[in-house]
């Protein structure tokens, strides 16, 4: 998992480049290698994406509002993902969510004001035969009950 | 790697490979499939990587990380050859003794068989484990053979060997066979194929394109993602075949954002084909011109239906058109496109190798071949399963899934996603196959399969589904967009008790909207899980509205949590356990439960070693 | 090439290829639409302009706006299945938009007085029925500040990073094409607001009257490439000076 980014908003040079100029139909792609390097998607990138597409902003803002792997604020140090596909909700998903959200006290979507965590849901990412699934910082942890989540949760806060 | 400039050059090759991958060979595989990472299997090949090298068997037994096997309940999996004998729940202190005592002496480490839960019998090989025995695997055959980084293993297996094969049938030819063979999409919808690249080929174009529809958003579906991580490359061959036949110069592969590891094996496997010349122009040495592009989702369900994926590609929001015209006649960049799912694009060089004949001796009259299903949910045997159509839900979910644990009764299978439906135990022995589980009112979809038991309440389900609808329509449409709104707020108002008496009836009324006047699949098919479960479970919806009650204690405005006075034996864990404070007892003596304070968040159920948490 | 469709029975002429339902409203059939405006691209946001259309053996209900005519299709506006479904359209935008006069009438006329629905939770406008027509046309006039936000449940119309938009000229044309009449504009005789902006006027040379927003008016300028003072005039004085000019001519 990337570290925090400093904020500077600045694109990393070659980033841009690496997708074509004028080329409308790069901006989904364009749009995941920004937030790969800032793990989310500041407005000056946006513009700068919009500038090098050659597409009004508006039509980028709309592209980025509408697809769900795209955050337009920044996240937590520490990303827990609960998956809330059917097979982890018929095996309990519901209730580890429910968990995070009191030992967190934020809700779902959201992330800690400390901006040590951002807690939130992902419909299903293909490990259903290891459900209830509990994704922390990109690492899969299988078979989560409310208690195991939980101390998962609180050793990271010791942490640091 | 060195260019392949004909067919002769790729025999020759494979030759080579084969020979250096004896079938006696020894060798060890251990499953890397997303499911067995997850539970450490990356460390387990590591650590078998170093007891070899310990033991100097590097150079005589083959080390490999294959793609998902299968049988993910049981993993982490390992496969030692030559004697195909399974070993599951591997960890990394078992190593040693597997390297020593099989590989060396050929003996078996029992403990670390898989067990027949009914007979206790330990099973050695794999075929005979009644998990692998039912199934039929022709799309999944390599998955647990193939490092999935290594296009030479993929030749080495006869891999392009049906692309070659294609060249020299023709276009023609390979429509006609595609045809002959009655494949029909997997992703779903089950148009038949041949048909669809007949339409695609004969639209006059300056250019046509292929996709590869990857985008498996069916929550509990991951056969696409095992087949892109596991065998890639029978995807790019069947894409190379399509291309021929349609006359497309170009493809891509749109892969959801939630899969990044597929796009990693595919991103590798499109360099290798390309070294090999296999990709871009004159493939084969041919007049083939074709090369693929991967395409990356951004998350969004309602992008893995055909027109709403092709504004995807274009940069857009994913928001579908009506139909007609069909992708295929006017589809990306306003070019004919023939998008398949991944299954489809997989099965394509078996129909090629082996024929139409053969492969439509499989399966039943409409539904020929095979299909993947994630057998997952409430049963024993979770994980990936390839059987030929027509065999029965009872055998899927029995015979092959090992039934129901925790020694509860079964109650209902869901099929098809968010567009299919449930089926209750009366239904069990329904052929699986395109057309007769839509006679059901439910249907085969991508291949989810979730099995649910009476721990499960099937109003909550209907909920389920329309929640997550609601959440994942593109909202163009009224009817589809607040159609979704409303009907949840019902079921949820019957999950709460708090429903109106005609809340069936508008329920119904809603969902006849929704079906009749949205634009697309998603919507018109959105009504599917709330009417399918009316139709087989009536009865559970019936006492949520007119008795408050939840018959499977599930739904927690309906139900109490009480302790048993006489199972309680004072050990305190649920009261420390409650993150609400709102168990009240002495040690030593029965606890109570303050019901005012009591979230129903079923801690103490989950804690409490008596069994002394009731239900109702 | 012009084609022969049939609507309620009546053989009506069009060119193959436009919009069913402009072909139908042409003809004179009442087809009540909300999201549709012929100088932009259909999207069948509304679900209000349904018909029963059997084309190429195939038959289905769908809206008209989005279908492209072609020679042969069968049409019937107003069958039973069609006023249940419109109506049941109308129930679900009257439940989100329960403010808009004009959307209440049309309701009413297919006799739905009151929803049975409550309102939808929205962060968006009051009384929106998101059929994105103010989206469309500020794309169609080349100034792109609105946009379809979000989607299903969350969908709005919106600005660009919720801002007020850099690219808004406030023509306040989205306020004209509102079918519920629930974009707010304010003015004064010296400036427009609109999506959280204010725009001074340009007022006309002779009487002074404000004609368009100054923003509007250099945008016009520069887009067609015409002279700096273009637009400085209002109509009503321009029909005068001409008229004066014609009266002075001496035969």
């Amino acid at each position: 998992m990337s570290p925090v980014r400093q904020q500077t908003d600045e694109l990393p040079a070659g980033l841009l480049e690496r997708h074509q100029r004028g080329d409308a139909a790069g901006l989904v792609d364009l749009l995941h290698d920004i937030q790969a390097h800032f793990r989310y998607l500041p407005r000056p990138a946006l513009e700068a994406a919009a500038a090098y597409l050659e597409l009004p902003v508006t039509r980028v803002f709309e592209v980025a509002t509408f697809y769900e792997g795209f955050h337009l604020k920044p996240r937590g140090e520490h990303v827990c993902t609960v998956c809330m596909g059917t097979a982890c909700h018929v095996r309990g998903s519901q209730r580890v969510l429910e968990q995070l959200e009191r030992d967190l006290s934020i809700a779902s979507g959201q992330t800690t004001p400390d901006g040590k965590f951002t807690l939130e849901e992902v419909n299903c990412v293909g490990a259903c035969a290891l459900g209830p699934l509990l994704i922390v910082d990109g690492q899969f942890q299988g078979n989560m009950t409310p208690a195991r989540a939980s101390r998962l949760v609180g050793k990271l806060g010791k942490r640091g | 790697m060195v260019r392949l400039k004909n067919s002769k050059q790729l025999q020759q090759l494979h030759r080579q490979l084969a020979a250096a991958r004896p079938a006696g060979r020894p060798a060890v595989a251990v499953c890397g499939g997303t499911g067995c990472q997850a539970q450490g299997s990356l460390s387990l090949s590591d650590a078998f990587r170093r007891e070899l090298k310990k033991r100097r068997l590097s150079k005589k037994v083959e080390l490999r990380l294959t793609g998902c096997h299968g049988f993910c309940e049981r993993g982490p999996l390992v496969l030692v050859f030559p004697q195909g004998v399974l070993y599951q729940r591997v960890k990394a202190k078992d190593v040693a003794e597997i390297v020593e005592r099989t590989l060396k002496k050929g003996e078996i480490v029992e403990r670390l068989l898989y067990q027949d839960p009914q007979t206790g019998k330990r099973i050695a090989r794999e075929a005979d484990i009644p998990f692998y025995r039912h199934q039929q695997r022709l799309v999944l055959k390599d998955n647990g053979h193939l490092d999935p980084t290594s296009i030479n293993d993929y030749i080495a297996i006869g891999g392009y060997q049906a692309l070659a094969k294609a060249l020299k049938m023709g276009p023609a030819g390979v429509l006609d066979e595609v045809e002959a063979s009655g494949l029909r999409g997997r992703g779903g919808a089950g148009f038949p194929t041949g048909r669809k690249w007949r339409i695609c080929g004969s639209t006059p174009a300056d250019t046509r394109y292929l996709v590869c529809n990857a985008d498996e958003g069916d929550p509990g579906a991951f056969m696409d993602r095992s087949v892109l991580e596991g065998n890639p490359h029978s995807v790019i061959e069947g894409m190379l075949i399509g291309a021929l036949a349609i006359g497309a110069g170009q493809g891509f592969v749109y892969v959801r954002q939630e899969y990044p590891l597929a796009v990693e094996r595919l991103e590798l496997a499109l360099e290798q084909a390309r070294a090999y010349g296999l990709l871009g122009a004159g493939v084969l040495g041919s007049s083939l011109e074709f090369d693929v592009t991967i395409k990356r989702g951004g998350g969004a369900f309602v992008c893995g239906e055909e027109s709403a994926l092709i504004a995807s590609i274009e940069g857009r929001r994913g928001v579908p058109r009506r139909r007609p015209p069909y992708p295929a006649q006017q589809g990306l960049f306003g070019r004919p496109t023939c998008i398949n799912n991944v299954e489809t694009w997989a099965n394509v060089p078996h129909v090629i190798k082996r024929g139409a004949k053969w492969f439509s001796a499989i399966g039943t009259a409409g539904s020929k071949g095979t299909k993947i299903f994630s057998l997952v949910g409430k049963v024993h045997n979770t994980g990936l399963v390839e059987v030929p159509m027509g065999i029965s839900l009872r055998r899927i979910v029995f015979d092959i899934g090992g039934g129901i644990p925790g020694g509860k009764q079964f109650k209902a299978v869901q099929t098809g996603g968010p567009s299919g439906g449930c089926l209750p135990e009366s239904k069990l022995d329904t052929p699986v196959d395109f057309d007769t589980l839509v006679a059901e009112g439910a249907m085969m979809g991508s291949g989810g399969m979730i099995v649910m038991d009476s721990s499960t309440c099937m109003v909550d389900v209907a909920r389920y589904f329309t929640n997550f609808l609601k959440f994942e329509s593109c909202g163009n449409c009224t009817s589809c967009r607040d159609g979704l709104i409303h009907m949840h707020r019902l079921l949820e108002k019957l999950c709460a008790g708090t429903a109106a008496p005609d809340t069936l009836e508008r329920i119904e009324s809603l969902a006849e909207t929704i079906r009749r006047t949205s634009l697309c699949a998603l919507g018109t098919t959105a009504v599917n899980p709330v009417l399918s479960t009316l139709r087989h479970f009536r009865e559970e919806f019936v006492a949520h509205l007119e008795e408050k009650r939840c018959p499977a204690g599930v739904c927690k405005e309906l139900i109490t949590f009480t302790i048993d006075a006489d199972k309680c034996t004072g050990c305190t864990l649920c009261a420390k356990n409650c993150p609400q404070d709102a168990i009240r007892g002495r040690k030593k003596k029965p606890h109570t439960i303050e019901q005012d304070k009591c979230i129903k968040c079923g801690i103490c159920r989950d804690v409490c070693q008596y069994d002394a948490v009731l239900v109702k | 090439m012009t084609v022969t469709v049939r609507i309620n029975d009546v053989e009506v002429l069009a060119e193959e290829g436009e919009s069913l339902l402009e072909v139908a409203l042409r003809a004179g059939f009442d087809i009540p639409h909300l999201c549709h405006h012929p100088a932009v691209e259909a999207i069948g946001s509304c679900r209000l302009c349904l018909v029963e259309l059997q084309a190429a053996g195939r038959e289905e209900l769908t809206t008209s706006c989005n279908v492209r005519v072609e020679a042969g299709m069968q049409v019937i506006t107003d069958s039973p299945l069609v006023r249940q479904q419109r109506a049941a359209n109308l129930e679900l935008l009257l439940a989100r938009a329960p403010g808009s006069a004009r959307l209440r009438a049309l309701a009413a006329r297919h006799g739905i007085q009151a929803p049975r629905f409550e309102p939808p939770p929205s962060e968006g406008i009051q009384n929106c029925i998101l059929c994105e027509l103010c989206v469309r046309v500020c794309a169609m006039l080349g100034h792109d500040a609105l946009g379809v936000l979000g989607r299903g449940e969350k969908k709005r119309i919106g600005l660009p990073f919720n801002q007020p938009a850099a690219s808004c000229v406030g023509c306040a044309s989205c306020a004209a094409v509102c079918p519920t009449e629930c974009i707010r504009v304010s003015e004064t005789p010296q400036a427009r607001t609109i999506w959280g902006q204010s725009f001074e006027f340009a007022h006309c040379r002779s009487c002074g009257a404000p004609m368009l927003t100054e923003r509007q008016r250099q945008f016009e300028i520069e887009k067609n490439g015409l002279p700096e003072d273009s637009y400085d005039t209002c109509e009503s004085c321009k029909r005068q000076q001409t008229s004066q000019r014609f009266a002075a001519i001496t035969w």
